[in-house]
């Protein structure tokens, strides 16, 4: 978080201004010719799906939501439905509103660059590109019947069946008692949040004078969220690990 | 006497004119002289800065424009058209989708059936039907692209947060109105992708049937919670049909609708669009 630099002043010797008419209006006019023309093409060419009626009888195998849900819904194999369902995706929108009151880098405004704001643009592009679009296109091509993973020159069998050797994580460490596997749980999850903040803090301790102890506590807590996800999959996929914390009301 | 040999072309002078430019000047010129132009229109259009002004200010469409922009705006390289793109797929949605209206009942006997009739018997029905389907799908990829560019060039900053924040609203509805869109075909694959989909609101915490904490919410049961309230029962039946189509014609559009135009005067009133300055 350095320090505001002057606002960096370019003199341009031809006019910076121009009309929108003609100069704005014939770009539109083309770019919209290009578009509808590219939009009629597509749709002479490809119809749109039309399946069987609705028959509330009849579940499909894989069920999947539409297309732009579908990183949620493979979400939805490492965590409980309260979590990939309705948190996560109201986390996202939050997140999102929240990035130009916690991003205070003043650098980098209105114009391309990735030297000046490198930590901004990879957690972006790793928010978006990874854990949004790329699980899409999983879901959409690599999941089939029972949501198992399937590689595209696989035949998609329905009876597939993979053996489900999950425990929690404090069983795994030989915890079996359930109030004392809660307490390691909640020890592992709030420990994980409370000395990622601290280091985070105490990294970043010259820069809470100028961007404020709130912005930089929920930047971390936005963060540690994201980076918990990936940990809970690589958990999941390397140690079949299947929660962390149990509890009688929810399980992480 | 001599008749006179007939013009030939020169070549060099013809590519000279196509070259530089001459030679639509000289076509334009031809035209907007002829009978027929002058007759049909009574003068011209003179070129001049306080035209262009007028033509921008005096026309109801064009006026959510300024004026005069930065030189910079200009540059697909920097916005890749995507909010406009965004825009023009939504215009192409409200068009297709008003005559879609005309042949579609939101009810669970017919729905399924003039979805058939739209695709074989309206003329041009399948069309409309792929149109609408399609610009659908493509603003959503566009909106996400116009999000990331906007994230790239740092166009969120300040004094631009706020419209950042519009436009976060503005992809949140894109989604729901294509995901509320989804269920209207009343086939196998929209009634289980929105089965899918509302399910998660059983999970909500506290108003959610199976949500964490329902226990301590009084009333909380498959029938009354957040999920029954999106649907209008327990499963995806004909109220749900009623509900996503009252939301995905009327209220959701109108509300993107409107942020759509808070978004476009913000652009203005923040000084238009961002720029290295
Ligand atoms: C229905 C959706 C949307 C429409 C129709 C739309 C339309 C537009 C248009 C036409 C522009 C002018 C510049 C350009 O084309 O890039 C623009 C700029 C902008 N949009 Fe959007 N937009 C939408 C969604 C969003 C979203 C999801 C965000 C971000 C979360 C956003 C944030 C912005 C910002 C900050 C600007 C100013 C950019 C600058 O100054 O460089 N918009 N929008």
């Amino acid at each position: 978080m350095a320090q505001a630099p002057a606002p960096r002043k370019k003199i341009d010797e031809i006019p910076e201004k121009v009309h929108v008419w003609p100069y704005l209006v014939r770009l539109e006019f083309l770019c919209a010719i290009i578009v509808i023309l590219l939009l009629a093409v597509w749709s002479i060419t490809i119809d749109a799906p039309l399946e069987e009626a609705a028959n509330p009888t009849k579940t499909p195998n894989p069920s999947k939501a539409p297309w732009y849900f579908l990183g949620l819904q493979d979400i939805l194999v490492y965590f409980d439905p309260w979590f990939a369902g309705v948190v996560a995706p109201v986390l996202i929108i939050v997140g999102l509103m929240l990035i130009p009151y916690l991003d205070m880098n003043p650098k980098g405004n209105g114009y391309y660059t990735y030297e000046e704001r490198k930590v901004a643009i990879w957690v972006y592009c790793f928010g978006f590109l990874v854990l949004w679009i790329a699980l899409i296109i999983m879901g959409v091509f690599l999941r089939g019947p029972g949501w198992n993973l399937f590689m595209p020159w696989q035949f998609w069998d329905p009876h597939k069946v993979v053996a489900l050797v999950n425990v929690d994580l404090p069983y795994a460490f030989g915890v079996r008692d359930y109030w004392m596997a809660s307490f390691v749980g909640a020890v592992v999850t709030l420990g994980y949040f409370g000395v990622g903040t601290a280091i985070y803090m105490f990294m970043e301790r010259k820069a809470i004078k100028n961007v404020g102890f709130v912005r930089m506590f929920l930047k971390i807590q936005l963060i540690l969220i994201m980076i918990g996800i990936v940990i809970k999959i690589v958990l999941r996929l390397a140690f079949n690990i299947k929660y962390i914390w149990v509890t009688p009301w929810f399980n992480v | 006497m001599a008749t006179k040999p007939p013009e030939i072309p020169n070549i060099a002078e013809m590519m000279d004119k196509i070259k530089s430019g001459k030679i639509f000047g000289e076509i334009a010129k031809s035209i907007t002289e002829s009978q027929v132009w002058t007759s049909t229109f009574r003068h011209g259009y003179a070129d001049t800065p306080r035209n262009r002004v007028l033509q921008i200010a005096s026309n109801v469409w064009l006026h959510l424009h300024p004026v005069k922009i930065h030189r910079h705006a200009l540059r697909i390289k920097f916005t890749w058209c995507m909010g406009g793109i965004t825009f023009l797929l939504f215009l192409s949605t409200v068009v297709t989708g008003v005559i879609l209206m005309f042949y579609y009942r939101p009810v669970g006997e017919y729905a399924y059936f003039d979805m058939k009739y739209l695709q074989y018997d309206v003329p041009f029905g399948m069309l409309m039907r792929n149109m609408h389907r399609w610009a659908a799908h493509a603003m959503v990829i566009t909106v996400w692209l116009h999000m990331f560019r906007v994230f790239l060039t740092g166009s969120y900053k300040p004094p631009r947060e706020f419209n950042w924040v519009i436009g976060v609203f503005l992809v949140t509805f894109t989604l729901l109105l294509s995901f509320t869109g989804y269920l209207l075909p009343w086939d196998q694959l929209a009634m289980w992708a929105v089965t899918v989909g509302t399910n998660m609101a059983r999970a909500t915490p506290f108003l959610g049937n199976e949500g964490p904490f329902q226990e301590f919410v009084f009333g909380v049961s498959p029938r009354y919670d957040a999920r029954s309230m999106l649907i209008g029962g327990s499963v995806v039946g004909p109220p749900a049909l009623l509900r996503f189509y009252v939301l995905h014609c009327i209220f959701i559009p109108l509300v993107a609708g409107a942020l759509m135009i808070v978004h476009f005067w913000r652009i203005r009133k923040d000084g238009g669009i961002s720029g290295p300055l």
